[in-house]
């Protein structure tokens, strides 16, 4: 078999006397959608976190194609091809949307600047819907439009592994229609992305394989149909009387 | 600030190099003291404005470049000495910048207060202790017209420098760091490395200047050289004429440089107090700065 775009293996980390991540093993393919699931609380986003960077392993390892980037900082992995967006959606609130972009643009992987780089960011504007709102102050959008705008940034990288933090929570009905046909857009361009989300339409619709974790372990790996009906996943969700 | 801009603002420089021929008294000594306030504020405001990384450290930076002069005033060619002041600046200003990489908000603020103390203690006790002695003359041969065309030259500097960066890629880091340091990390953005060339660049204008007026004095100690009164004012002039902006903070130099130059003629004992006064004051009232003002008046009179 080929080797992965990204391999995670034994990854642990803990706060204080809380171990976050435990032991942790997955591999993300090339050209894949992979849902990373799991309750409230089960260290998605601090796995989320330290495969991009923002905090650092106490132990395993992680492996982009067949380079060791255990630890780099951020701006390391960016460059390397790794973007993400947040939980918590975050712009650059005073700059307009077209610097957003370019922000992603000016210090990626296929860092551009000038002409060329205002005009990339102009089709990633017009890529996530946001064609013609170059210059709308990022925190005048709606939060819907912030969470596209998120995405152009991170797609200005020109990542190799996108990472998606919760990217539907919060969406009506059809916003998440919307949002849910703009990710399979992304994975029909050849994208390879790694999925925290809650929103189990959008699991069953957008991923090929699923990891689910609880209290920081990995508990279930497979699609997202037989993952979600496994007996652990179900009393890790709903509690033991519903298993 | 568009290339025309730019031009038309050394022009204006140019012609304010004449204020010596026409006088030599009160009203050169008031254009130095403008000059001197205007370096020192836009170069703070170079590193602080983008960033909003509040830095007490200008009376630290002031205060290098003026000893300098009065240690190696004697000992070198002028250029040569501001050559030294500059990269002694320019060196403290590196390793505050590593020992600072991971402090944000208030402990960054904490931090820049207490080097100029830190500094100020550490050359008081080199002067008791080694050189045995608390002060020192200045003898060099620099008259006061030659202080003030040198600031006009520095702050012309800026004005280029400043215009550079606000169409690099370097300074439009800078301004992603302002808004969001985490976004900026994870597009790529060396954060570290950023901050310290800025601090760095700011900080060598800083000592520049203070190496340029510390022939004004003929005695300097370190309590006159480190002054913290200097850091807080250079803070409140940009705050008040606009941080974000090239030439914002000298809108707020020149109203201020003559408020203190009223209150300290006629009230030399309570000027602390108008000091903290003024400040309250500009913050509670202009707290986005004269260049916010006329933006809104702008969008009013558009509107």
């Amino acid at each position: 078999m080929s080797v992965p775009l990204l391999r995670v293996e034994g990854l642990t980390r803990a706060f204080g006397g809380l171990v976050a991540v435990q032991d942790l093993s997955f591999e993300v393919r090339e050209g894949e959608i992979l849902g990373l699931l799991g309750p409230n609380g089960s260290g998605k986003t601090t796995a989320l976190n330290l495969v991009s960077g923002a905090l650092a392993p106490d132990a395993g390892r992680v492996t982009l194609r067949d380079r060791d980037v255990t630890g780099l900082a951020p701006h390391r992995l960016s460059r390397l091809g790794i973007a993400r967006t947040f939980q918590l959606v975050r712009v650059l609130p005073a700059m307009s949307c077209a610097e957003n972009v370019l922000a992603g643009i000016a210090f990626g992987r296929d860092a551009a600047w000038g002409g060329a780089a205002w005009d990339r960011a102009r089709a990633l504007l017009a890529r996530v819907g946001l064609a013609g709102r170059e210059d709308h102050r990022a925190d005048t959008l709606t939060y819907v439009d912030q969470k596209r705008l998120e995405l152009a940034r991170a797609l200005a990288l020109s990542p190799r592994l996108l990472l998606l933090d919760e990217w539907l929570a919060g969406l009506n009905p059809t916003e998440l229609r919307e949002g849910i046909a703009l990710i399979r857009s992304l994975r029909d361009e050849g994208r390879t992305v790694l999925m925290v989300e809650h929103v189990m339409d959008a699991i069953r619709a957008l991923t090929d394989r699923c990891v689910v974790m609880n209290a920081g372990r990995r508990i279930a790996e497979g699609p997202p149909g037989a993952v979600l009906a496994e007996r652990e996943v179900v009393r890790a969700y709903l509690g033991d009387e519903d298993a | 600030m568009s290339g025309t801009a730019l031009a038309l603002a050394l022009a204006a420089l140019l012609a304010l190099g004449t204020v010596p021929l026409l006088d030599d008294g009160f009203w050169l000594a008031l254009a130095i003291n403008i000059a001197q306030y205007a370096v020192l504020a836009t170069a703070w405001a170079l590193f602080s404005g983008p960033t909003r990384y509040i830095s007490l450290a200008t009376a630290a930076f002031f205060g290098i470049g003026a000893y300098t002069v009065a240690v190696l005033g004697e000992a070198l060619p002028w250029p040569l000495v501001l050559l030294a002041a500059g990269g002694i600046g320019v060196l403290v200003s590196l390793l505050v910048g590593l020992a600072t990489l991971r402090l944000s908000g208030v402990y960054f603020v904490v931090f820049t207060f207490g080097l100029a103390e830190l500094i100020r203690q550490l050359v008081t006790w080199f002067e008791v202790n080694v050189a045995r002695s608390i002060g020192r003359y200045v003898f060099v041969d620099i008259t006061q017209p030659q202080i003030y065309w040198q600031l006009l030259g520095l702050f012309g500097l800026l004005l280029v420098i400043g215009t550079w960066l606000s169409r690099s890629r370097l300074g439009f880091a800078l301004r992603v760091i302002g808004e969001d340091e985490v976004v900026a990390r994870h597009a790529g953005i060396d954060t570290a490395r950023v901050k310290i060339a800025l601090f760095a660049l700011s900080a060598l204008f800083l000592s520049l200047t203070g190496a340029v007026m510390a022939p004004r004095w003929t005695y300097i100690d370190p309590a006159i050289a480190f002054n913290m009164t200097t850091s807080f004012q250079v803070l409140i002039m940009a705050l008040l004429g606009g941080a974000q902006s090239l030439l914002g903070p000298l809108l707020g130099v020149i109203p201020l440089v003559l408020l203190f130059e009223v209150l300290g003629a006629n009230f030399p004992n309570h000027f602390s107090i108008l000091l903290g006064a003024a400040f309250m004051l500009v913050v509670y009232a202009v707290p986005r700065g004269i260049v916010g003002l006329l933006a809104r008046a702008r969008r009013r009179a558009a509107a």
